[in-house]
Parts: C-alpha cells; sequence; structure tokens
C-alpha cells in the first residue's frame, strides 16, 4: 500500500493549521477569527483524508465548515459591535492563564516523550479494511454496535433544536 | 525525511489543543471563546482519528459523535449569546458580573 501520508503534506497541513488556530485566539475581528477557524478545519479534514478517514473528512467539511461556521458567521453579524473591536481583547489574567496553559502543554509534551515506545513507530500494522469500504463500516458500526448512542445523539439534536429557539426568541 | 507517525498527529493535536486552551481563558469575546471551544473538540478528533488507523473504526464513530454534539453545542451557544446581547449589550464575558459579589 503506497502512503498518502507524505511528510510534505503532513507538514504543510500542519503549519496551515496551527498558524490559522493561532489567528483564530489572537485577531481583533471576530468575522476574522472564523475564516481563519474554517482553514484549521479544512486542514483538519486533509489530515483525516490522509488518515484513511474520508467520511469523517466529508462529514468534517460539510457539517463543520459549512454548518457549524456558518451558524457562528450569522451571529457575529447579529451581534457585531463596532465598539468592541476598539476594546482591549484579552481579560486581566490572560498572563496566568497563558502560563497554565503552556504548563498543560509541557506535561503533554513530557508524556508523549515518555511513553513514546507505547505507540507503534509506523502504519505497518495498520487495521485491515480501512482503505475500500470506510463509508460502508462506519454505516455498519453506527446502525449496529452504536445503535442506542446515534439515538441518544438524535434525541441531543431535537432538544439542542428547542433550546436554541427557545433562547433566541424574542418573547416566549 | 521520516515517515509519519501516530506521534506526529498526536503532537499537531496537543498544539490545537493548547491552542484552544488559551483562547477559552485569555479572550473576552465569548464568540471567540465558543470558536476555541470548536479547536479543542477539533484536537480531540484529529487524536481519535488517527487511532482508529491503528486500532479499527471506533474512533472514526466516536469522531462522528462528538462532530454531532459539537453541532448542538454551538446552536445552543449561540442562543444563549444572542439572549445575552439582547440583556445586556455586549458580548464579553467579564461584563457580566451579576451573580459575583
Amino acid at each position: 500500500m503506497n502512503p498518502v501520508a507524505t511528510p510534505f503534506f503532513f507538514y504543510s497541513l500542519a503549519i496551515a493549521a496551527i498558524v490559522s488556530a493561532i489567528a483564530v485566539i489572537t485577531r481583533r475581528n471576530p468575522v476574522h477569527a472564523a475564516l481563519s477557524l474554517i482553514v484549521t478545519l479544512l486542514s483538519l479534514a486533509g489530515f483525516y483524508l490522509m488518515l484513511y478517514a474520508p467520511f469523517v473528512a466529508a462529514v468534517q467539511i460539510v457539517l463543520y465548515a459549512g454548518g457549524i461556521m456558518v451558524l457562528f458567521l450569522f451571529v457575529i453579524m447579529l451581534v457585531n459591535l463596532e465598539q468592541n473591536i476598539r476594546e482591549y481583547q484579552f481579560n486581566k489574567q490572560w498572563i496566568v492563564a497563558t502560563i497554565a496553559a503552556l504548563a498543560l502543554g509541557g506535561l503533554l509534551a513530557f508524556v508523549y516523550r515518555t511513553g513514546r515506545g507505547v505507540f507503534p513507530s509506523a502504519f505497518y500494522q495498520s487495521y485491515r479494511g480501512l482503505e475500500g469500504d470506510n463509508t460502508q463500516q462506519i454505516g455498519v458500526w453506527l446502525y449496529g454496535n452504536y445503535m442506542l448512542p446515534f439515538e441518544i445523539a438524535s434525541l441531543l439534536l431535537l432538544v439542542a433544536i428547542v433550546g436554541a429557539v427557545v433562547m433566541a426568541k424574542k418573547r416566549i | 525525511m521520516t515517515e509519519i507517525t501516530t506521534m506526529h498527529y498526536l503532537v499537531v493535536a496537543a498544539a490545537l489543543f493548547i491552542i484552544g486552551t488559551i483562547g477559552v481563558l485569555t479572550r473576552r469575546n465569548v464568540v471567540i471563546i465558543l470558536m476555541s471551544i470548536e479547536l479543542i473538540l477539533n484536537a480531540v478528533n484529529l487524536n481519535l482519528v488517527a487511532f482508529s488507523r491503528l486500532w479499527g473504526l471506533h474512533g472514526q464513530v466516536f469522531a462522528i459523535f462528538v462532530i454531532t454534539d459539537a453541532a448542538a453545542e454551538a446552536a445552543v451557544g449561540l442562543g444563549i449569546i444572542i439572549a445575552f446581547f439582547r440583556n445586556k449589550e455586549t458580548v464579553n464575558v467579564d461584563e457580566v458580573d451579576l451573580l459575583k459579589w
């Protein structure tokens, strides 16, 4: 099996994802942040394609980049404040918060460095059956083994629809 | 260059997770806080799909469930933001201090 995950594509996608993720949390204008987040989501879809997960990649593009981000942009248009862009964008405890988050990152780096041998070094012994009928197999899993979580997810979506309508309504 | 392993994906996912955490903890704009939460969920998804490469399709099914939950969370969260903006005329989280003594 010829590997799709060439280092060149991996590093380009990784750089695109991380740079645009940093742009999400540093941009002043929320519309620019939303557009950067779309770039991050599309790079993650590229990662999923490289990991032989075409169905998840399609769901990522259609649902995240197409659905959720349009919702975000609508709400940004609804609540956009001219003076908010001119205000200070970070709260008072941002130094402490950044140090704490970077400490968490250091902990993760330490764990990954220490436990490096736990993971197989390459994809040689990868799971068989991921290449051809990925979507079909996911469908079989969803309607077979994961039937109850699937129904719970549909109920969750129903509750979320009702909740969003009730909260966004002017007068109940 | 060397072969791309699971660890490479884990490192990218960890970086996205940390960036999302910093965004949640430091930004004032509540819309951008929700976007950072989406970043965190996406980092988790990348981990799940990277491990599904090694141990079967369960990770991809879980990633689909996480995407579903992210959609529900975004809908409810943005509804809360609209209700909140209608009452307070602001989108800054540190100006919502009614419960703060």
